[in-house]
């Protein structure tokens, strides 16, 4: 194996008494779809804010190509190349493609003495660097509010890898979406990988992530519960792993129950 | 757009269809009515002549300048209700130090703009800092700036308002910019060759156009460019569609409301320079609901009030109708008490008749 983009070595976070990472290992290899797999509360959210700057880890070592690095803020850890794609994907609907597209590193040009936000430069780099992965826009000046879910998101990868990202964070990047337009953004992971981007893919949608991933992580309660190769489990075993095994038995057992007897009380 | 930016799938979108969706249509289809209206009621009284074009215009131009300016603030989804009470403060600044220290004209109007360019600055420091909605914090700058006008006038000279200051501004340098008038040549030809008329005693009708005019049109253009045509202007309309994303992605949205509010009281300064170089006097009273006519006219215009959307070509247009229509109703001999019913209610169906063409621009197109 190559030296790992990002690696975090028995990474712990704490809030309070709330020990929300507990000696947590991930790492990212170039060119690699890693998913993170766990329950709401399992620390997915601490972790990816591990990763994107936001938290500096209480114990643990954080290595960036191998060397060990901490960051003050998001800012810092985005210039090295880590950039996050958050669930609100950080763009204004009434605006356009375009405009959003370079929000905060509007393109310039020199018009006599001022310089200018270079809207036509703009314009046509969005449409092709969004074309070049797939995403067929009518227009780059459409605003973003006429966009499907699934082009949304997208177009906030497609950002992220324009200005440079080595590593991509996906916060749950399918999780509101159809069938249709998760599996557009699918293709679009899968494409980030093969330009040798590292790819951290957080869901707790076993089916969207077995598709893409290479690696697995799951995390319970803070914990890792290891870390398996795609040839290492099945898609049934990870799903097992996930939610529990036991918690599954016990909810079909219940659910039989309520089939087989007594008739449910209430519309609820 | 270039060839090389075609899809098959971008139907070609008639002329008809793009128009519908700028923000400035509604106020553009507002000013033609407006006119037609007029120009079948008000024909032959006057409004059309050089005179009456150059009065409506002045009286669109005053609150145009006060609109654009007011139109980039509430499209990054703020407001600014100090505007009126700013104006009535500035006219103080320029004719005290003037008229009663004796301070060059010149000296008080810079000062009238430094000090209400920090006032501004402290409008948009508290707004930013408090996170408290601009609404209340300007409402409570609108009364504070007028409680200070009145206080210090009062104090200062014993009355609330000065005249006479005509005495002191007429040989200033600055004079001609706020007063002046210009294209005076090209006026006076048109009256020789008669398509303006002339007075009885043989001079034109009018000797030139007013700088309140040129300073309304520059704003504008300047409001326009700075929105579709710089880095700015993508701040401002992020700042206002919606701010935690445009903070994510590394937009000083402080700084650029900020800026904004510097802009505000700057228009409104210059607003009294004008008023107060032209007419001679100054009063703490000037000014008075200026603020809610901005709003109406940027309203007008197709800037959402919620913010993100707009533009300053549409305040131009809004400012446009208010003129026209308050000297309409002045030369048509209407009793001006119906000017504020009438202004209302097109403010009213400009908002319904612009969430409709709004609608249109965020459907798929």
């Amino acid at each position: 194996m190559t030296v790992p983009l990002v690696e975090l070595r028995s990474v712990s976070k704490y809030f309070g008494k709330v020990i929300a990472l507990n000696g947590v290992s991930f790492d990212v290899q170039p060119g690699e779809v890693h998913c993170l797999l766990g329950d709401n509360g399992a620390g997915k959210s601490t972790l990816i804010k591990v990763l994107s700057g936001v938290h500096t880890p209480d114990a643990g070592e954080f290595l960036v190509n191998g060397e060990a690095a901490s960051f003050g803020s998001p800012k810092e850890t985005l210039d090295r190349g880590i950039a996050t794609v958050y669930q609100d994907l950080a763009l204004v609907p009434l605006m356009s493609v375009a405009r959003n597209f370079f929000l905060g590193r509007e393109p310039t040009k020199r018009v006599g003495p001022l310089r200018q936000f270079d809207i036509d430069m703009a314009n046509r780099t969005a449409f092709r660097e969004l074309r070049d992965m797939g995403i067929e826009l009518r227009d780059a000046e459409q605003p973003v509010g006429t966009l499907s879910g699934g082009e949304r998101q997208c177009l906030a990868i497609a950002r992220a890898i324009y200005f440079g990202a080595r590593v991509l964070i996906l916060d749950e990047p399918t999780s509101a979406l159809g069938v249709h337009q998760a599996s557009v953004v699918l293709k679009l992971i899968v494409q980030s990988k093969a330009r040798g981007i590292g790819v951290v893919f957080i869901s707790h949608n076993v089916h969207h992530a077995y598709v893409v991933g290479d690696r697995f992580t799951i995390l319970k309660r803070g914990k890792s519960s290891g870390t398996y190769a795609k040839n290492e489990i099945s898609r049934d075993q990870l799903l097992g792993l996930m939610a529990g095994g036991k918690e599954l038995i016990d909810l079909e057992q219940e659910i039989a129950k309520l089939g087989n007897g007594q008739p449910a009380s209430g519309p609820h | 757009m270039t060839a090389e930016v075609r899809d098959e799938r971008l139907r070609q979108v008639s002329g008809l269809g793009r128009l519908l969706s700028r923000p400035e249509l509604g106020a553009v289809a507002g000013a033609v009515l407006v006119f037609v209206f007029f120009a079948i009621v008000a024909g032959g009284s006057g409004l059309f002549s050089a005179k009456g074009i150059v009065n409506f215009l002045e009286v669109s131009a005053q609150l145009g300048i006060l609109a654009a300016p007011v139109a980039l603030l509430m499209i990054a989804g703020e407001f600014d209700l100090s505007v009126g009470s700013m104006i009535g403060f500035a006219g103080i600044l320029i004719a005290v130090p003037a008229v009663i220290w004796g301070w060059p004209i010149w000296m008080s109007v810079l000062l009238s703009f430094a000090v209400c360019g920090v006032m501004g600055y402290l409008n948009g420091l508290t707004v930013v800092r408090t996170g408290l909605p601009s609404f209340i914090v300007t409402l409570g700058s609108l009364f504070m700036l007028r409680g200070l006008s009145l206080g210090v006038m009062r104090g200062i000279t014993g009355r609330t308002q000065t005249s006479g200051i005509h005495e002191y501004s007429k040989d200033d340098w600055i004079n001609p910019l706020f007063a002046g008038q210009f294209l005076q040549t090209p006026i006076r030809w048109l009256a020789e060759i008669g398509v303006i008329g002339k007075r009885a005693d043989g001079l034109p009708a009018i000797s030139g156009i007013p700088m309140s005019i040129a300073w309304w049109v520059g704003l504008t253009l300047l409001a326009t460019w700075l929105l579709s045509r710089t880095r700015f202007g993508n701040w401002i309309f992020a700042a206002g569609g919606d701010a935690a994303a445009a903070r994510n992605m590394g937009v000083p949205v402080a700084r650029t409301k900020i800026t904004l509010f510097v802009f505000t009281a700057l228009a409104a300064a210059l607003f009294a320079a004008i008023q107060v170089l032209v007419t001679g006097s100054a009063d703490t009273l000037r000014g008075n609901q200026k603020e809610f006519e901005a709003i109406i006219a940027v309203v007008i215009g197709g800037t959402l009030l919620t913010g993100g959307y707009g533009s300053a070509m549409g305040a131009m247009f809004g400012a446009l109708i208010f003129g026209v229509v308050q000297m309409g109703i002045f030369y048509t001999g209407i009793d001006t008490d119906w000017f504020k019913l009438f202004m209302g209610a097109m403010m009213v169906i400009a908002v319904l008749f612009n969430s409709y063409v709004r609608n249109r621009a965020m459907r798929s197109r």
